[in-house]
């Protein structure tokens, strides 16, 4: 008979988020559902603004990813006005981003999804010399590995141990550790348990780079319509110094840390089939991202592929991108796209039923009703297919485009876990896409930095002037890739003040219920056909839901109160298409 | 708006006669041993110290009150809000945050660090309200959604509220700590037209509440006021808004860096322009430092490495009430009405008029005139 374990919250995330799984008498996942628990209603609250001011506020969808909703309300609005903001602009947005993922990769990989694959108790056991050796395995050609000397080990383990004698574990409480799909032996969980220390350390100078030209981390705030404000410090040598120092840092922590734990979790897990169960959502989406010089992007591919299928990329009509509410938690108007978005709050809240909990008894709780309403995340779609975006498309998407670089850090990759490329579409794919996408701007992303310089030497300016005409109406609109995937913000100005605004964002894309045309985004189907061991510690469905990266703040900002119709969809970018 | 103001100050007033006072009892147990040399310890309550706005001569004192705390029991809970403020908390270095849970406080609960969850996580946060029932640090992020019953945030298998939550948190916490501007005023999705009927947590329970607003606040300033706490057993000296004295006692336009150029009459006359190129006061083009109280021109962000004014762009106010609403436009000046109407302190009723003045007035008219000609650009 179908089991359904409810859990609510998925912690070490951005935000409020349930999902519940029905399982069948073999724990197998026939059925799931993710639902969002929290909604805030930002897009309402920028109407009737000056658009100069969006940037601030939509800033404030999210926290963790920092920055990535600021640039694209600015941007958005540039690209409404008809502005070109200076190269030196651009770049140093540029700049901004790297910084931006670096930070997010790191903390989602260390801090937020290690303990899914670490125990931490079990390090407390490893023997730190073999620990020590052991590390020069997993390191790509060329480096060293990083925090793994025997002494620093057992330094590690004399602090946690000291802590776990202390009889109240804090934060590590109640955690899965011992659980039947750990596969870390003992070395390696220290040789990770010492990274997730060290990374919290490493994660500052990520911040602190992101400080450098914009003024402070989280929420930035050096960008403005048009350009960008930190000009003394662009002039300054120390301060691209400082920022080109901790680019380098970062880089060397990518390399000796990052990289090799990923290739290291890769060997030890490779056999574990809640990791490597192929996808069932084949249909993978990116954008353009990252800028690093007049006409060159780090990842250039505006394009999705199908099925799987890296052989075929195609390009993204950005008229067929849309949205739906059936299963959320708004009046349900269709399929719309996000310039004529409509979203009329309609709260049904969940209904009575049951959930195994964590001790294996069957109790009374709310659970979603699957015929009805259950999530305040829309559901996004292209060509009214659902798509999974995040570093895994964007990494697959521009392999199948022949981005050389990309292509390049993939294939190494997988030769050096000796994987096939199927390996991607799976939970540890995703997982190492995040990191790969790390790679890649870390072995290439510094051509943004001397195209910076070099231009600085020629042109200095920060900022393009324009003028907003009351009498005129303007449309306009951001699309690119931030850490969590292809995001895009849609804006109308009509009066000289904003009068619609939707952000069609990652989480979205992967985390929304089913659509209209009954058809699943990417966390509810990729679960299902997953094998739990024990319902009461559903450890691989977590460990599913956090290679997403989850940031929920950013899902549940939606709202057009009024729900206007706005007129034809015309898509005029002025960046122009890919 | 002045009315409306002096409503809510009364209401502040009303509360902060509430307040216990300096020495009230919440952690006096005995520290317990965690490992760290005695020299370690000197140089980080040296760096407490400074940070609390204390001469040196309280560095002992400091010491001696961090040895006999306890460990203090946090327990972390998200609102309404994006996680900036956790991800801030997680940029301190004095103490770093790893030191920060190891040695200082004992971290109960906070869903976006813990090992924890679904039921496990239920289970640690319903036992820590339990076994530390009535000395619980409650530190909230997030504005607490009030309209339709509070649907708008549910928690848990049971789908319990966020208001219900936090309330019934509220019971078992000795000490309430608001961190950044959501659980302090609100924040983003309570400005207008607000429509989840949003508010700063104080609004909906009747204990005190220390605010710590910003968007985010800065690492000093969270950590600093839970170190408070923990370093003295009470609550901070807070202003007529709650927040504590030590951090936002003074206006960011007090020490900051450009204030030569303020009272030099040198002011940016629109981002990217030679004026910006030299450091020239961000004013005109809407810098609020001068209405803002924090201590950001002093303690800058991510270890001092910049703050807004320093990458050139004005102040906009995040640590002021209802900030999103009141300090709008961001990039433009506020008009000449506004200037008395949102100060913390009585003294800075004054403070349109005491800095446009105190340059003299040549510089008075310079500002005003811009502040009025400005938004009809």
């Amino acid at each position: 008979m179908a089991k359904r374990v409810v859990i609510d919250p998925i912690t070490r995330i951005e935000g409020h988020l349930r999902v519940e799984v029905v399982l069948d008498d073999n724990n197998k996942i026939v059925d799931a559902y993710s639902s969002s628990t929290l909604w805030r209603g930002i897009e309402v609250i920028v109407k009737g603004r000056d658009p100069r001011d969006a940037g601030f506020m939509t800033g404030r969808i999210c926290g963790v990813c920092t920055y990535s909703h600021y640039k694209a309300g600015i941007v958005a609005v540039e690209d409404a006005l008809g502005i070109e903001p200076p190269l030196n602009a651009k770049l140093v947005r540029t700049l901004l981003d790297y910084s931006l993922f670096y930070h997010d990769h790191i903390v989602h990989f260390y801090q937020l999804h290690a303990l899914d694959w670490v125990d931490i108790f079990s390090a407390l056991e490893a023997d730190p010399i073999k620990a020590s050796e052991e590390a020069f395995k997993y390191v790509p050609k060329g480096y060293n590995p990083i925090a793994t000397g025997a002494d620093e080990l057992k330094e590690v383990q004399k602090r946690v141990a000291s802590f776990a004698k202390k009889g109240d574990l804090g934060p590590f409480k109640n955690a899965y550790f011992g659980h039947k799909t750990m596969r870390f032996t003992p070395e390696q969980n220290l040789i990770a348990l010492s990274h997730y220390l060290k990374n919290l350390e490493i994660q500052r100078i990520a911040a602190q780079a992101m400080a450098v030209f914009g003024g402070k981390n989280p929420h930035p705030q050096s960008l403005t319509v048009g350009g960008v404000t930190c000009i003394m410090d662009l002039q300054d040598p120390s301060r691209l110094g400082e920022y080109l120092t901790k680019f380098k840092q970062l880089a060397e922590w990518t390399n000796r840390a990052y990289y090799a734990d990923i290739v290291m979790a890769a060997e030890a897990y490779r056999n574990e089939p809640s990791v490597t169960q192929k996808n069932n959502l084949g249909n993978y989406i990116t954008y353009k991202t990252m800028q690093t010089g007049k006409n060159s992007f780090l990842f250039d591919a505006c394009g999705y592929i199908k099925d799987f299928d890296l052989g075929k990329f195609y390009e993204i009509d950005e008229s067929k991108i849309e949205e739906d509410v059936t299963h959320s938690w708004y009046k349900d108007t269709g399929f719309r796209h996000p310039y004529n978005g409509e979203t009329i709050p309609e709260y049904t809240g969940y209904v009575d039923g049951e959930s195994i909990d964590g001790k294996g008894d069957v109790v009374h709780t709310k659970v979603v009703n699957p015929k009805g309403k259950y999530s305040w995340i829309k559901s996004p779609r292209y060509n009214q297919e659902p798509m999974e975006v995040g570093p895994l498309a964007c990494m697959v998407v521009n392999y199948a485009k022949g981005n050389e670089r990309v292509r390049k850090v993939v294939d190494e990759f997988l030769a050096k876990t000796n994987l096939p490329v199927e390996a991607l579409f799976t939970t540890l794919g995703r997982t190492a896409a995040r990191m790969l996408q790390t790679k890649v701007i870390a072995d290439y992303g510094i051509e943004a930095f001397n195209n910076l310089v070099e231009n600085l030497k020629v042109d200095q300016s920060t900022v393009s002037p324009y003028k907003i005409d009351k009498n005129k109406e303007y449309k306009g609109r951001f699309i690119g890739d931030v850490p969590r995937g292809m995001l895009s913000h849609w804006c109308r100005i009509k009066n000289g003040v904003i009068e619609n605004w939707q952000a069609v964002v990652p989480s979205t894309w992967n985390a929304g219920p089913v659509d209209g045309n009954g058809k699943k985004g990417a966390y509810e189907h990729n679960l299902i056909g997953m094998k739990i061991e024990d319902p009461t510690k559903p450890l691989e469905v977590i460990r599913n839901i956090h290679s997403y990266d989850p940031c929920i703040a950013c899902a549940v900002h939606v709202m057009d109160v009024k729900g206007k119709k706005l007129g034809e969809f015309r898509v005029d970018p002025l960046y122009g298409s890919c | 708006m002045n009315d409306a103001l002096m409503q809510k100050m009364k209401e502040r007033i009303n509360e902060l006669r509430k307040l216990p006072g300096v020495g009230s009892k919440t952690i006096k147990d005995v520290l317990e041993e965690n490992g760290i040399s005695r020299r370690d310890f000197l140089k980080w309550s040296a760096s407490m110290a400074a940070m609390l706005g204390l001469s040196s001569s309280f560095v002992p004192v400091v010491a001696e009150a961090a040895e006999v705390s306890d460990r203090l029991p946090v327990l972390w809970l998200h609102l309404a809000e994006c996680t900036g403020c956790s991800e801030s908390l997680l940029r301190t270095d004095t103490p770093s945050v790893d030191d920060l849970i190891f040695n200082y406080i004992n971290l109960q609960y906070h869903d976006t660090i813990m090992a924890a969850a679904g039921w496990q996580a239920e289970e640690n946060y319903e036992e820590a309200l339990n076994k530390f029932k009535g000395r619980l640090i409650l530190c909230v992020e997030g504005g607490v959604p009030t309209k339709d019953g509070g649907e708008y945030l549910t928690f848990g298998p049971h789908a319990e509220t966020g208001l219900e939550k936090l309330k019934r948190t509220a019971e078992a916490a000795g000490a309430i700590i608001a961190v950044g501007t959501c659980s302090a005023f609100g924040g983003i999705q309570a400005a207008a037209p607000n429509p989840t009927g949003a508010v700063g947590i104080h609004k909906v329970l009747n204990k005190p509440v220390i605010n710590v607003p910003g968007c985010p606040p800065s690492a000093k300033n969270i950590v600093g006021t839970i170190l408070y706490v923990i370093l003295f057993g009470a609550l901070p000296a807070v202003d007529n808004f709650n927040r504590p004295k030590f951090a936002y006692g003074l206006r960011i336009h007090d020490l900051c860096e450009r204030r030569g150029h303020f009272d030099a009459g040198e002011f940016v006359e629109e981002f990217g322009d030679t004026g910006a190129e030299n450091g020239f006061c961000l004013y005109k083009v809407g810098c609020k430092g001068p209405y803002t109280f924090n201590n950001c021109s002093r303690e800058r962000f991510n270890q001092h490495t910049s703050w807004p004014v320093q990458a050139g762009h004005g102040c906009i106010g995040c640590s002021e009430p209802d900030f999103w609403d009141a300090m709008k436009p961001y990039e433009k000046p506020l008009a000449d009405n506004y200037l008395a109407s949102i100060d913390a302190d009585a003294t800075a009723d004054k403070i349109g008029i005491t800095i446009l003045t105190v340059a003299g007035v040549a510089i008075a008219a310079h500002a005003a005139i811009s502040a009025m000609k400005n938004p009809k650009e």
